[in-house]
């Protein structure tokens, strides 16, 4: 039902992200090097879309993501939302970060009426608003209860419901699910899908997992090792909700394993056996 | 809730289970017996202390015994105050001039220790202005202070207020800066992201972020307030404890010198309290090592 107040908002066609030719590199302190995160990396995210971005470890999807948020700023290229280019964070990307980044101050309810205060709401508006999103991702009887006072999952839910109160039409989630248990995560992941169904967002999710984000997304798009790059994008066309045990499921595990694989091995390869084409040599 | 449930609740269905955790982490059931377990020892040692000065085991001159003491505190407090007895009567008097030099003291290095310690810890500009300032003269301690002090301001209240302040000042303003550049980055990302404005952070998310370690701060200073208005007493100003104390010493009054040791120690424990009360109530959100 909550959906419907928002429907003229969900029927527009915004929440278009672009990045185009995005470059970022860091400093790598220790060695005194230059790491190149992401080098050159195209993609298009339609509106309304689940996109995840699934590939080796470091290849620079937290990284991505970071860009678009607005958290960091890319050497070279550029990431529009809706064809302006993204400069800053700000309220029409809804970020939920691995590790939920509660305020431990504020408890369950001030936690979630925290954006809508910022955005200068009036009182009544604010109670209302927290109200629904509390009920909606099941947090009801727990406004009072602080972060510390919370198992991992619940902190999520209020960490998603911060973000959809604030209804922007992008949800940046960077492994939300990586440190919540396993029975847990499968709840989250259900409500997340019933979530984004109902309110029409922009997700672009970051995961390790391939069953989830053959579980959640429209499109897998798997990045290459460092510097990254996207490698393959793997439309799921299978109805929701999806059977994790079915042949057709099988067969997307089967090709997007197999895509990550090559890549990880370049990560875990000898030193020896990487050669020119896997790693970046560094700038003077 | 939890962490506490995954210690004595879950761990411990049955009795057995319960014996086997160390004395500190039992639920407290022992009620009025602990209390009375905790005054054990001091009471015993003053009972120790008063029988042998009363039996003359020892030369009382020197250590006077507890009844002594206690006759000279309530003489200092209620005496008759005369022109030849310099401390019968003024104990109320002194403690309000001790504590109210404490008091202007820590407020000022309240006040500027708090902001220039949190702007310290988390804009560059202020922390490259004025840390080194700081830095450079903490080594040089309080009470090397005192003789230049009192040569600027004079036996007045002044040299004894700045230098109370400047005293606390120190721990504060170091503490402050710790717990500015201890925010969490991604509370930070996570209030710009929900619409906080970058001019906003540092009262939205650095203040709160870093409150544990200002109360650490605040507690310490005024405990600094303490010992350094005793000192300045003694050598710069006139009335207070460590007035009175001074001057015991030099008319050999060791019953009184107890007695001023005592009220001080009093004072200090209360302001402690009043703001360990205050921060207990300001971070519940705290969990620290209490709750787990």
């Amino acid at each position: 039902m909550e959906h419907r107040a928002q429907g003229a908002l969900e029927r527009t066609n915004a929440g278009r992200i672009e990045c185009r030719a995005v470059r970022k590199s860091y400093q790598d302190a220790a060695e005194g090097t230059e790491v190149v995160a992401l080098d050159g990396l195209d993609l298009h995210i339609e509106p309304r879309e689940f996109l995840t971005l699934l590939g080796p470890s470091g290849c620079g999807k937290s990284t991505l993501l970071n860009i678009i948020a607005g958290f960091e700023k890319p050497d070279g290229g550029a990431v529009f939302l809706d064809g302006r280019p993204i400069t800053r964070p700000g309220p029409d990307r809804g970020v939920v970060f691995q590790d939920y980044a509660l305020f431990p101050w504020l408890n369950v309810q001030q936690n979630i009426e925290y954006g809508l205060r910022e955005k200068g709401l009036a009182t009544a508006e604010i109670k209302e608003t927290t109200r629904r999103f509390v009920s909606m991702v099941g947090l009801t009887g727990f406004e009072r209860r602080y972060p510390h006072e919370l198992s991992g999952g619940m902190r999520q839910r209020v960490a998603l419901s911060r973000v959809l109160a604030i209804n922007s039409q992008i949800l940046l989630m960077d492994e939300p699910f990586a440190a919540v248990d396993a029975q847990t995560r499968v709840i989250l992941q259900e409500e997340l899908q019933r979530i984004w169904m109902q309110t029409q967002k922009t997700v672009v999710f970051v995961t390790h997992s391939v069953d989830e984000a053959i579980y959640l997304s429209d499109r897998v798009t798997v990045m290459t090792a460092r510097p990254g790059t996207v490698k393959a994008i793997v439309p799921i066309d299978l109805p929701h909700p999806r059977d994790a045990t079915s042949d057709s499921f099988n067969q997307y595990r089967r090709e997007i394993t197999q895509l990550i694989a090559t890549e990880s091995r370049k990560v875990f390869a000898p030193a020896s056996v990487v050669t020119e084409s896997d790693v970046t040599a560094p700038l003077p | 809730m939890a962490h506490g449930d995954a210690i004595t609740g879950e761990a411990a269905p049955a009795q057995s289970n319960r014996r086997r955790l160390p004395v500190r982490l039992r639920p407290g059931k022992l009620g009025w017996k602990r209390n009375l377990r905790r005054f054990l020892v001091p009471v015993a040692l003053l009972v120790l202390w008063q029988a042998s000065a009363s039996l003359n085991l020892y030369d009382p001159t020197f250590l006077p015994a507890p009844s002594t003491v206690l006759e000279a505190l309530w003489q200092w407090m209620f005496g008759q105050r005369t022109a030849f007895a310099w401390y019968s009567g003024t104990w109320f008097e002194y403690v309000y001039l001790s504590t109210s030099r404490v008091m202007i003291g820590f407020a000022i290095a309240a006040v500027i220790g708090v902001t220039l310690g949190i702007l310290i810890g988390w804009n560059e500009l202020v922390a490259d202005l004025f840390d080194p300032v700081v830095q450079w003269l903490r080594p040089i301690p309080m009470t090397a202070w005192i003789p230049f002090a009192t040569f600027i301001f004079g036996i007045r209240e002044g040299a004894a207020i700045s230098l109370i302040a400047m005293g606390a000042f120190y721990p504060i303003v170091v503490n402050c800066t710790t717990g500015a550049e201890q925010t969490p980055k991604n509370l930070v990302r996570a209030a710009l992201m929900l619409g906080t404005s970058p001019r906003k952070i540092l009262i939205r998310v650095v203040l709160p972020a870093a409150l544990p370690f200002i109360f650490t701060g605040l507690r310490l200073g005024v405990g600094i307030g303490w010992v350094l208005v005793i000192v300045v007493e003694m050598l710069a100003v006139k009335g207070g404890i460590g007035y009175a104390m001074w001057t015991a010493y030099q008319f050999v009054r060791i019953d009184l010198i107890i007695a001023a040791m005592f009220t001080i120690g009093v004072l200090g424990l209360v302001t402690d309290r009043l703001l360990l009360l205050i921060s207990r109530r300001l971070l519940r959100w705290n969990t620290g090592l209490r709750a787990r």
